[in-house]
Formats: C-alpha cells, sequence, structure tokens
C-alpha cells in the first residue's frame, strides 16, 4: 500500500538527514587502530610486551597514578606477564606499603608482599590536586574505562570483527598525540597541555614519555610509539587480567554448543519427519484435551 | 491444569505421589501431550528461549550476590574483586550483564511476534497484558541492576531516572526524596536497588507462571490465527515442541556466547568503568540499549512533565493494545494493509532506540518527535480505524489446509539455522 510506502520513504529520508550532525560531533580524530596480540578469538598477551610495559609503569606512571585493583601476585598468575613467583616477591619487595599496627598501635611502612596492591601514590583526592593541580586517576581498568565513539556503520561490524580495543587504541593515540604548541586560534587553560586525541584537547598530564627514556635491554625500539603501545597493552591485562582464559573458554565453548546445535538440528529434522510422511501416525492426544475446539 | 487422564505413573513412587500431590500430571499435561498447532514457526520458540534468560539471570545473579558488596564506598571494588579474584567471577559477571541485553532481545523478539501474529486477541488479552506486566518489571529490575556497579553510568543513570518522579506536581519533590532514601542518590538508594533487584526476580517468576497458566487456558496462537480445529491440527507439545525450542535456544546460546566470551564489553559503556563521583557529570548519560526508545520518547517531549507521561503510556498502551486493535482477523498474513503498518512501527521503534542514543538537538529532536507521534498514532489510530477498513485475504478453514495449501510439507518450514556457523 502506498500510504505505508510514503512513511517508510519519509522515516528513511528523516533519518538520513541526522546523518551530518553525526559528523559534527567528532572534533578529535578517530585514534588509528594498532595490531594487538590480544585481538580476535585465538588473542593472547605478548609476555614480554607486558613486562615492558610494567617497566614504563614503574619508571614512569607510577609517579602519578596508581594501580589499587592490582596485587603484586597477580604478576605470576597464568594468562599475565608470565613473572615466577620469585620475581613477583622480588618486585613488590620494592615498594614501601602502609603495615599494620605494631605491639605499640603504631603503623609503620613495611615493604609489600604478594598479597599487596600496588600502592596508590598520594593518601587522598586533595593530596593529589595540591600537588598536581588535578586528580591523576587510578590506572588498574582505565583500558576499559575509556574508548572513543565508533559510530554507524563501524559499530555494526565491530559485533563481527570481534573489535574490543577502542581503550588501548586510545591510550596509545593519547601518549603519543601531543603537540608542541595549539593550533593558531586555540588557547589553553594554565598547565594544560595541547593533546590531539583528548577530548576537549586541553590535558592536564604533561607529556609522559620521550624517546629513550626508559631503557629496553630486549631489544624492543626505544620510542615515544614504543612505550605507548607497551604501557597500553599492561593497561589492557591490569583490566582484563583473565582475557585469556575467557577466550580459551569461550572456544571450547563454542565448539561444543555448534555440536548441539547442529544434533537438534537433525534431531528435530527427524523427529519431525515423521510427521510429514505419515501424519496418521501421530498420536495427537484426545479431542477433549483442545482448548478451543 | 487439572490432572491429566492419559498419564499412567511409571514407577511406584510416582503412584503414591499422584495421589498425593500430582504434580507428575501437571507437567505431563502442561509440558508433554499439551497439543501444540503443528505450522508454529521459529517466531515461537522465543517463550522457552525467555525462560532460559530468566533462569540464566536468577543463577548467575545469586552467585554475584555472594560475592558483591552493597555499599558506595566498596561496590565498584567488590565488582572488581568477582572480576579478578572470583573463581569464574569474570564469567559470572559477563554473563549476567550480557544476559541482561539477550533477555530484552528475547523479549522484544516475542512481543513483536505476538504483535505481528495478533497474539494478544480474544481470548488471549490477559495472556498479553500479564506479558507487559512481565516487560515493565524486567525494565525496573535491569535499571536496578545497572546501578549496582556504582559506575559513572551507574550513577548518574539512577540520578537521571529517580528525577523523573520531581515533575510530578506538587509531591514529586518528597516522592524523589522517598525514593533516594535521602536528598541525594547515596548508599540508602544503592542498598534499596540492590534488595529490590534481588525481590523483583522471584517477581518476575511468580508472573511468568501466570503467563504459562494463562497461555496454558488459551492455547497457543499460531502464525495463521486460526484455532486447532481437529487433532491434525496439532502435535504433542513433547517431541514436537520441545526438540524446536531446543534447536534454537543452542543456536541463541551461540549469539549469547560470542558476546560473552569475545565482546563482553560491546554492550557496556565505558564510563562505567570509572568510580561513581557525584561531582562529575558524564558528557552523554546514556541508558542501556533497550531503554533507548523509552528515552526518545521522554526527551522528544519538550515539556518535562509530559515527557515522563509519554515515557509512562509508551509502555502502558501497550495493555491495551487488545482493544485498540479492532480487527478480527488476527494475523498479519491475511492482514496486508496492517502488515506494512506494522514493519514501519518495527523500524520507528529501532529508530527511536538509535536517536535514543543521539545527543537530543538539531534534527535528531525533530525525527524523534516524527517518529513518536507515529508510535502512538500506530496504536491510537491506525489500529483502531485500520480493523474498520481494512479489506482482508480469506483465511484459511484450517491449519492443516494452510500448511499445504502453501504447498510445503506439514511441519517443514524450518529455515536454514543461520546463526549455527557463527
Amino acid at each position: 500500500m502506498t500510504v505505508a510506502r510514503t512513511i517508510l520513504a519519509l522515516a528513511v529520508s528523516l533519518a538520513a538527514l541526522g546523518a551530518p550532525a553525526l559528523a559534527q560531533e567528532h572534533e578529535a580524530p578517530a585514534p588509528p587502530m594498532n595490531k594487538w596480540s590480544f585481538a580476535g578469538p585465538f588473542g593472547k598477551y605478548d609476555r614480554a610486551q607486558l613486562q615492558r610495559g610494567l617497566k614504563v609503569y614503574r619508571e614512569v606512571c607510577q609517579v602519578c597514578h596508581g594501580l589499587k585493583l592490582v596485587a603484586f601476585r597477580t604478576l605470576a598468575d597464568p594468562g599475565g606477564p608470565g613473572f615466577t613467583i620469585a620475581q613477583a616477591t622480588a618486585i613488590a619487595a620494592e615498594y614501601q606499603v602502609k603495615g599494620e599496627p605494631d605491639d605499640q598501635g603504631e603503623v609503620k611502612d613495611r615493604p609489600g608482599r604478594l598479597a599487596d596492591v600496588f600502592p596508590t601514590p598520594f593518601p587522598n583526592d586533595q593530596a593529589a590536586r595540591a600537588r598536581y593541580n588535578a586528580v591523576p586517576p587510578d590506572l588498574s581498568v582505565m583500558a576499559k574505562a575509556r574508548g572513543y565513539e565508533r559510530g554507524f556503520p563501524r559499530w555494526v561490524g565491530d559485533i563481527f570483527t570481534q573489535y574490543q580495543e577502542q581503550g588501548v587504541d586510545y591510550l596509545t593515540a593519547l601518549l603519543h598525540g601531543y603537540k608542541d604548541a595549539p593550533p593558531p586560534g586555540v588557547t589553553l587553560p594554565p598547565g594544560n597541555f595541547y593533546n590531539e586525541y583528548f577530548p576537549g584537547h586541553a590535558i592536564a598530564m604533561p607529556p609522559p614519555l620521550s624517546d629513550k627514556r626508559v631503557d629496553y635491554t630486549d631489544g624492543a625500539p626505544m620510542t615515544v610509539e614504543q612505550y605507548a603501545k607497551d604501557i597500553s597493552a599492561f593497561l589492557m591485562w591490569t583490566a582484563e587480567p583473565h582475557l585469556e582464559a575467557r577466550k580459551r573458554l569461550g572456544m571450547q565453548v563454542f565448539i561444543f554448543l555448534i555440536v548441539l546445535a547442529g544434533l537438534l538440528y537433525f534431531t528435530k529434522k527427524k523427529v519431525w519427519h515423521e510427521v510429514e510422511l505419515h501424519p496418521e501416525k501421530l498420536k495427537p492426544p484426545p479431542p477433549s484435551e483442545y482448548p478451543r475446539a | 491444569m487439572s490432572g491429566h487422564p492419559t498419564y499412567q505413573p511409571q514407577s511406584a513412587f510416582m503412584r503414591w505421589m499422584e495421589r498425593r500431590l500430582p504434580i507428575g500430571g501437571l507437567i505431563y499435561s502442561s509440558f508433554v501431550v499439551y497439543p501444540t498447532p503443528r505450522n508454529l514457526n521459529y517466531w515461537w520458540t522465543f517463550g522457552g528461549i525467555l525462560a532460559f534468560m530468566l533462569g540464566v539471570q536468577i543463577v548467575t545473579g545469586v552467585v554475584l550476590a555472594m560475592h558483591y558488596t552493597p555499599q558506595v564506598d566498596f561496590a565498584f571494588d567488590s565488582v572488581e574483586r568477582i572480576m579478578r579474584d572470583v573463581n569464574y567471577g569474570w564469567l559470572l559477571r559477563y554473563l549476567h550483564a550480557t544476559g541482561a541485553s539477550m533477555f530484552f532481545l528475547a523479549a522484544y523478539i516475542h512481543m513483536f511476534r505476538g504483535m505481528y501474529y495478533g497474539s494478544y486477541k480474544d481470548p488471549r488479552e490477559v495472556l498479553w497484558i500479564l506479558g507487559v506486566i512481565l516487560l515493565l518489571l524486567m525494565i525496573m529490575t535491569g535499571f536496578m541492576g545497572y546501578v549496582l556497579p556504582w559506575g559513572q553510568m551507574s550513577f548518574w543513570a539512577a540520578t537521571v531516572i529517580t528525577n523523573l518522579f520531581s515533575a510530578i506536581p506538587l509531591v514529586g519533590e518528597p516522592i524523589v526524596t522517598w525514593l533516594w532514601g535521602g536528598y541525594a542518590v547515596g548508599n540508602p538508594t544503592l542498598n534499596r536497588f540492590y534488595s529490590l533487584h534481588y525481590l523483583l526476580p522471584f517477581v518476575i517468576v511468580g508472573v511468568v507462571v501466570l503467563h504459562i497458566w494463562a497461555l496454558h487456558v488459551a492455547g497457543q496462537n499460531n502464525p495463521t490465527g486460526v484455532e486447532p480445529k481437529s487433532e491434525e491440527d496439532t502435535v504433542a507439545f513433547t517431541p514436537y515442541a520441545t526438540i524446536k525450542d531446543s534447536f534454537l535456544l543452542a543456536v541463541f546460546c551461540i549469539l549469547f556466547a560470542w558476546f560473552v566470551f569475545y565482546i563482553p564489553n560491546f554492550l557496556l559503556a565505558p564510563d562505567n568503568y570509572i568510580p561513581a563521583n557525584p561531582a562529575v557529570t558524564p558528557t552523554h548519560i546514556v541508558p542501556e540499549w533497550y531503554y533507548l526508545p523509552f528515552y526518545a520518547i521522554l526527551r522528544a517531549i519538550p515539556n518535562k512533565l509530559f515527557g515522563v507521561m509519554a515515557l509512562g503510556a509508551s509502555i502502558l498502551i501497550l495493555a491495551f493494545l487488545p482493544w485498540l486493535d479492532t480487527s478480527k482477523v488476527r494475523s498479519a498474513r491475511y492482514r496486508p494493509l496492517y502488515r506494512q503498518f506494522f514493519w514501519v512501527f518495527v523500524i520507528v521503534c529501532v529508530g527511536l532506540g538509535w536517536l535514543g542514543g543521539k545527543p537530543p538537538e538539531g534534527n535528531y529532536v525533530l525525527i524523534a518527535r516524527i517518529f513518536t507521534v507515529y508510535y502512538f498514532a500506530f496504536f491510537l489510530v491506525i489500529l483502531p480505524v485500520l480493523g474498520k477498513v481494512e479489506r482482508t485475504k480469506p483465511l484459511p478453514n484450517s491449519i492443516s489446509e494452510s500448511v499445504l495449501r502453501e504447498g510445503k510439507p506439514i511441519g517443514a518450514q524450518a529455515p536454514p539455522p543461520a546463526g549455527a556457523k557463527a
């Protein structure tokens, strides 16, 4: 019927009206998509990359940012950076954490143990604000707490390509997205820096990385690009420490479900086949059972 | 639902039991010999899928509750503890969070199927209304569950949605204070939401029992909308419906597993991994996808009070559907005009969902208003008028006749299992 067709055409053209508005929303460019070892259905963390990322965290980020949800023991967990228990213990011992009250009721700092978490560098938000003029956020789940608008139709494709790396791609882009000077006509609030990928572009964090700032001993390039990727990958692990177990179990569940669905399909065909060929063989319930005969 | 005469207890124990509590007979009559129209297509399997999803949500939810702490200072971290330190905690939480989306997806398909085939018409009005009540309960439960992780979206969703009640004249503000248990969303709010989030699923179970009871009294509708007239028109629930339901449930689980294991955060807002902060408002407060159509209707109306009323009306109007649709013919198969208006309605609902996720500015508002008008006009104008003016196609005399006339073998209309290779 033409009435309904007209309404449909109208609806579609109205939807098209919305498209230009969509384009105007993004003033920041979309972060480039990187290749990650942990992407896709068989994804696994690159142990060396996570260890390098931890090094970047310890030598750069941890001055301002904590990891209060990450315990030292998890550094030796399967599916993580792959440290031994001894190595994880040694890393923990390099930190001073708040101890337990002693016999006199005094609380002293003590070296960290496996059960402790990475200490937060400041006692409270006020202290952080007094020192940094902003509160550096905890990084434990940062790789999942950031992202960017994928927009139509890319978000539909993401379902099939399993793209779940918006967070790490954004973090990587942010870390090398600093510009020495803002573009002409843009003035930054005092104490802020211009970053191409940060929403609003004015970020309080000074550019944290520079070439050769962290010493790599495994031959990986000591560039801002590489540092940014390594720390982002490490933060993906802190945010999703069971990613490898999840994807591995997922594949097993998948194979099981596909086999089950296949068996059920052929069983269904067989059961219904008899109805198709021999309707008289059916033993339907007596007529009294019909709800509305 | 009385005991079935054909049930013969096989064991001595069941014979003993049957004289005291005829539960075997009840199950036998409801889920074994229960006659189901032989021409049901795969859209009829979503009731079973919904029952399964309710079970998944309750089982995962009960275990999650053992590890969750409903306190504003610990809620966020306790969810992260579940993700990190509880055995398979990540699986439980992702099953539960994604399960909510799958639950709503199945519910919406189930409802659109009911609308397409006129499953709400005499004698199934109460069955349909119970379904609308279930939808309302699901919306409330889902909303309160979303608040529990106490991230930024949790907190601000709770603030925005409870604030809607402030639009009520005179008593609005006191009601909001009463809902919050204070003068802002805080610990008392989180505590009561947790309590109710645990309670409501069991209320849903109760209403589901009524829903299935009403279904078994009225009998299932079918794609022709013609009631079964003879034995040839039906097959026994077991094995025919059971096996068909099981197959599609397995396919649905493949979709479910795809999201849980590979893209668990696809349906979650990144902002909800930021702990709740009353001092910082997120740039876009967007509800979960399954609320977006209603959210778009709310924002399409410039006046807050009327917006809230439109939001409530958009759900409540469904309860009146059996009387708003004046056509005597049930199935859209035989209603050429209704069929087209129905598909436009589906597109409008999806479109409202898209608009609900967009900022309320410019053309988005204009389109949302036009779609909102269509949403209500569909129920209040199109359906009542269409029943009077539409020339429907001739109905088949019986289900069997319709199946044979289509030239297909009886009972074989299985579409290829599209999701099976996913």
